[in-house]
């Protein structure tokens, strides 16, 4: 038999809102409600709600917390102040990826760590493990639903329901306050493009908070919206999804995630191996594309220049916002200039397509053009 | 859910409308509901040859792709070439202008293993059916 698949405490809510289900990481999610597209362009033009629970929540405490956040991690974690959000990495001792995570700096010596669903026993292990007794690891999952109020109306639709005044919140930053009389840390972060924020709270409340934020949104055009938009979301605004574009054979040099990897902050787990790596230069190096001739692009299909293979996709899409199949990829670095044009073997076939400059999508910016 | 009488249908979720030794071929209802929104179809050209429960094409929603399996045998005389440019049809109108090629038939025998609307209606209820008894198994679980 298999597994059985965990539930979101919102799992009946979606079930009523008539949402397909569909596995992911172990969960069982909604991938849809009324379909991909539509629920894909409210978030861009209006608001969309997601259930985002299967997300892992690992806190790390006490004396030795912010050492080990530094050891571990590719940012600087001394760069937060209380009330501040930062995008990170888990790395091991080759500078490999082991998740990519939000950190939530809740004190002096308290930080949130948000890590993805398919990772968070992973990584809970090895945080404690590395911790080695010098600060408390908790894997606090279970004590968070989380729900995303994404999309450019997503703090008019917040701001009626909370104290919290919510332009003073800036991106990347968060503040502890009640919606609906319900306790959430409301952190401006999200997983879009869009504007928007990411609510944690107790899942005692969580279908109450589900229900009255679309309540609110309602006449604003809020949909709810499924796993499925989030995944096309993320995609063309070239936001690297774990186990598609990162893994722990994979560095944050060769994934364009060299911004986040602080050199100059002092001593970190793969801190060596990377500075080798950027030393000898990388082999390969993400990118982004565009399908010049048609075919949609799929995860593991080969990248060929000249009918000899130079990478391979790792997420593609018809892009709902651009009406254009897109993806992202790992190309030779010799390969990877923007312009170059190159194939996608799609089922046997190949189809001409051109490297592009990523993000393809970029909120406030109108990318139409071919 | 409408199944209209007059087609013929397979296990894979395809539709056949029978005129002399010519198959028109489609998706059912089920199937473009199932898929979600259909963003690429990828057909075959016209003289090509196609075997009974091979992959003939492909559609593709904004997720994934799923192959479309052939009905019954023969060459291929038209392709529905406005499909490409708006795949949406078929969400929108699986049975009439979604429709996909239309084949000559090498075996009329081919059909024998096709359901009527009845039977397909039963066929789509029982794979209703088994995704739903365990939701409820999952839902009595949870009152435990």
């Amino acid at each position: 038999m298999a597994p059985k698949l965990k539930k979101t405490p919102l799992h009946r809510v979606h079930r009523r809102l008539g949402a397909k289900m569909v596995e992911f990481a172990g969960w069982e999610m909604p991938v849809q409600y009324r379909g991909v597209i539509e629920e894909h362009l409210a978030v861009r033009n209006r608001a969309g709600l997601f259930d985002i629970s299967h997300m892992g929540e690992v806190e790390i405490s006490g004396t030795g917390a912010l050492d080990l956040c530094q050891w571990l991690t590719a940012n600087d974690a001394s760069r937060m102040k209380q009330g501040q959000a930062q995008y990170n990495l888990l790395l091991n001792e080759d500078g490999g990826i082991v998740d990519d995570i939000v950190v939530y700096r809740l004190g002096e010596d308290r930080f949130l760590l948000c890590v993805n669903a398919a990772n968070t026993d992973k990584d809970f292990q090895w945080l404690r493990q590395k911790a080695a007794g010098k600060a408390a690891v908790e894997d606090r999952s279970l004590q968070y639903v989380q729900l995303a109020l994404q999309g450019p109306l997503a703090q008019e639709i917040l701001q009626p329901l909370t104290a919290v005044p919510l332009q003073e919140v800036e991106p990347f930053h968060f503040a502890l306050g009640e919606v609906t009389g319900i306790s959430c840390l409301i952190a401006r972060t999200g997983y879009t493009g869009e504007d928007g924020f990411e609510l944690y709270c107790d899942p005692a409340h969580g279908e109450t908070l589900w229900s009255r934020l679309l309540e609110a949104g309602t006449d604003a055009g809020l949909k709810p919206a499924g796993l499925g938009a989030r995944d096309t979301l993320r995609l063309e605004r070239a936001l690297p999804l774990y186990g598609h574009e990162l893994s722990e054979g994979t560095t944050p040099l060769e994934a364009g995630l060299e911004w986040v990897t602080k050199f100059s902050k002092g001593a970190f787990l793969g801190r060596e191996s990377l500075l080798r790596q950027k030393e000898q230069g990388i082999q390969r190096k993400v990118v982004g594309l565009e399908m010049t001739e048609p075919g949609i692009p799929r995860s593991h299909y080969p990248i060929l220049k000249q009918g000899v293979v130079i990478g391979e996709v790792t997420s593609g899409t018809k892009s709902p916002t651009l009406g254009r199949a897109i993806a992202m990829g790992y190309v030779k670095t010799g390969e990877a200039g923007v312009g170059n044009r190159v194939a996608v073997e799609i089922r046997g076939r190949q189809a001409a397509a051109r490297i592009v400059a990523l993000p393809f999508y970029r909120r406030g910016e109108t990318k139409r053009s071919g | 859910m409408e199944f209209p009488e007059w087609l013929k249908y397979s296990k894979e979720h395809e539709w056949v409308h029978v005129e002399g030794s010519v198959a028109t071929v489609g998706i059912t209802e089920y199937a473009q509901q199932e898929l979600g929104d259909i963003v690429y179809v990828e057909l075959p050209e016209v003289g090509e040859k196609i075997v009974k429960d091979d992959p003939f094409g492909a559609v593709e929603s904004v997720k994934a792709v799923s192959d479309i399996y052939a009905p019954v045998s023969g060459a291929v005389l038209e392709v529905n070439d406005a499909l490409p440019d708006s795949p949406e049809t078929i969400n929108e109108d699986p049975y009439g202008d979604g429709w996909m090629i239309k084949v000559e038939m090498s075996d009329a025998n081919d059909l024998k293993d096709l359901m009527t609307a009845d039977e397909y209606a039963e066929y789509v209820e029982q794979e209703k059916e088994a995704g739903e008894e365990e939701e409820e198994e999952e839902e009595g679980e949870e009152e435990e």
